[in-house]
């Protein structure tokens, strides 16, 4: 396989745990919060859905125990900075250590063991298009799941009444509140989504995209979900594109390769970082506020 | 003003006797070995105070920024940065022929850990840039120029491929403070900058500019007090305390650059300067507590057979339950029927 069919192969597949991620983690800081323990809850997930598979070979009951035991994350989250009213800084960092050290510590003795991953799919017709049939259009379905999921978001956050409470929550809670708007329960509610979907990424990465745990596996992605928000300036579709660049960043050294480019890979791997940093300034000069 | 702590760790120590029981490990010895295990030997506390001198040091210049509302989260960018300056004398000089070697190296580690905090400053008060995630993703950019410099210009050239560099002379290390141990002198340092930031927070008028751009941004901008130079301030007396913890990393336990600088003080202080109240006085008793944990943590892995991440876990439960237990013990709760109109 050449260097840019791996390259259209893998992408999707390295993107996904990103686009899920930072989609949840979108919906939330729409709602005017930040989480930043992503990291711990996609550890947790990732961890949880390992295990699950592992002992009952079903892909959906992993898929699913991991949205919960991420969501029940999620949750404390919540009591802490929408029950207590604690700081969100303390309180985001305070779950995603939380996340780590539970990942490793369900996790520790399944490490070394495998799974098997899920096949991908051979769609007609697309299939035998050729260069991009066998390699983009030959996925899991996972990844074809996640599309239509990423647009079925788009379309509430867009195209519904729900979409506008949320925009509204955020915006101005006070005003939202007043009109009869349940700011409490909405908040919630995407903290939750936040948190499933923080566990549907992590069950990606260690049940599908390499099908199988390590310690520290999740390596840094929360992080990158965490600032591919901020590059896709709180849009579903920005974001979906952000997570594919992204994505073949994180392929790194490979990507260097196949583009024949002679940089170090840690250039390639400090490129999102980077441009989120570029991207906080450009959109702040126009935005007042903290984030 | 020690129940939310006090409170907090007995809560963490029910919940994780109750975890570790549940995954079937020995709660009792696990906790014991946590808890007491780093008491029971002198070298085991010497391990202790050893620990307990980078987490004091960065989580005293945090709480200054934290306690102004300015939120450096990534402290560990800074740390490294700091560490990679102080290395840069040692690497270049390995026979230790530079004139004052050690006082160069922590002088470089500061000012290293200060400009990187200074970036998220700039951008900050110029572009009104999150310091939040500014700071976090200049943390994940060191990680990266650590890598570079380790796997690239920087690796021993003896070192049989690991990426690390030489070890460092003699004159580029930090002074033993009791025979027989590895505690060094950065926990003087770490004690100085204890009394400097109570000196400043309690009884200095800038201190009290500080808590009240962070208790009330808005009476603060009345009385004329300027919101950038608290931006400033916080975070550069963050990213000196970071690099000066650095610096002493390098120049103390490690004895050389190696990845495992990025072992997450950084995001480890921070911990501590919450549960420590963003206190000075109270971040002295959280940092030893944390530290003992950790040293704790490491005998569990033997005697209780608990992973290294029951420090984690450990350290999670611990701010979650002081995050819950402050606004408790603060605040009363009161249920309003009314629903709004």
């Amino acid at each position: 396989m050449s260097g840019l069919e791996f390259l259209l192969a893998g992408t999707l597949a390295a993107s996904l745990p990103l686009l899920l991620a930072a989609l949840g983690e979108m919906v939330v800081e729409k709602t005017g919060l930040l989480n930043l323990g992503l990291e711990g809850m996609m550890a947790i997930g990732a961890a949880i859905a390992f295990i699950c598979v592992y002992h009952t070979g079903s892909h959906l009951l992993g898929f699913a125990a991991a949205a919960l035991m991420s969501t029940f994350v999620a949750m404390l989250f919540a009591i802490l900075v929408i029950g207590v009213k604690a700081n969100e800084v303390a309180a985001g960092l305070a779950i995603g250590v939380l996340g780590l050290g539970l990942s490793a510590l369900f996790g520790k003795s399944y490490e070394s063991l495998t799974i098997k991953g899920l096949p991908k799919i051979d769609i007609p017709i697309l299939s035998d298009i050729p260069v991009i049939g066998p390699t983009l259009l030959t996925q899991d379905i996972v990844v074809w799941l996640s599309i239509l999921g990423t647009v079925a978001l788009w379309w509430v956050l867009n195209r519904t009444k729900l979409g506008l409470i949320i925009a509204a929550v955020g915006e101005n809670a006070d005003a939202a509140r007043s009109i009869g708007y349940p700011v409490v329960m909405i908040r919630l509610i995407a903290v939750a989504f936040g948190g499933a979907m923080c566990g549907l990424a992590g069950a990606y990465a260690s049940t599908v995209y390499t099908p199988l745990w390590a310690d520290g596996m999740i390596a840094g992605r929360g992080w990158i979900a965490l600032a591919l928000v901020v590059f896709g300036t709180w849009q579903t579709g920005r974001v979906a594109f952000g997570a594919l660049l992204f994505g073949i960043l994180s392929l790194g050294e490979l990507t260097a390769q196949a583009m024949g480019v002679g940089l170090p890979s840690q250039v390639l791997s400090s490129l999102p970082y980077l441009v989120t940093i570029l991207m906080l300034v450009v959109i702040s000069r126009r935005r007042s506020g903290l984030i | 003003m020690l129940t939310a702590p006090v409170l907090a760790l007995v809560l963490t120590c029910l919940a994780s006797l109750v975890l570790f029981a549940a995954l079937g490990k020995p709660a009792g010895a696990a906790l014991h070995a946590l808890l007491l295990k780093p008491f029971l030997s002198w070298y085991s506390f010497s391990e202790v105070l050893l620990k307990m001198a980078p987490l004091l040091l960065i989580a005293q210049g945090l709480a200054i920024g934290f306690r102004a509302n300015v939120f450096n989260i990534g402290a560990e960018g800074q740390f490294i940065v700091g560490a990679l300056c102080a290395s840069a004398l040692p690497v270049y000089f390995p026979d230790g022929d530079f004139p004052l070697m050690l006082p160069a190296m922590i002088a470089f580690g500061a000012l290293g850990g200060t400009v990187y905090a200074l970036i998220a400053a700039a951008l900050r008060t110029r572009f009104g840039a999150s310091e939040i995630l500014v700071t976090l993703m200049l943390a994940l950019i060191a990680v990266q120029i650590l890598n570079y410099l380790l796997l690239g210009p920087w690796k021993d050239p003896r070192g049989f491929n690991f990426p690390q560099t030489v070890m460092f002379p003699d004159n580029a290390m930090l002074p033993i403070l009791f025979d027989g141990t590895r505690t060094n002198i950065s926990l003087i340092f770490a004690l100085l900058a204890s009394v400097f930031a109570y000196l400043m927070m309690q009884h200095h008028f800038r201190g009290y500019q500080l808590r009240t751009a962070g208790l009330a941004p808005r009476a603060a901008l009345y009385a004329g007090f300027s919101a950038p130079r608290m931006v400033w301030l916080g975070l550069g007396l963050g990213g000196l305390a970071a690099g000066i913890a650095g610096a002493s990393e390098v120049a103390g336990p490690l004895g050389q650059l190696q990845r495992s600088v990025t072992s997450g003080y950084g995001y480890a202080a921070i911990i501590v300067a919450y549960v420590g109240g963003l206190n000075p006085l109270g971040i002295i008793g959280s940092s030893f507590l944390i530290s003992v944990i950790y040293i704790g943590g490491d005998s569990a892995t033997v005697s209780a057979g608990l992973p290294v991440a029951a420090v984690e876990v450990f350290q999670g439960l611990l701010l979650f339950f002081y995050l819950m237990t402050f606004t408790l013990i603060r605040f009363r709760i009161e249920i309003d029927r009314k629903v709004p109109a």
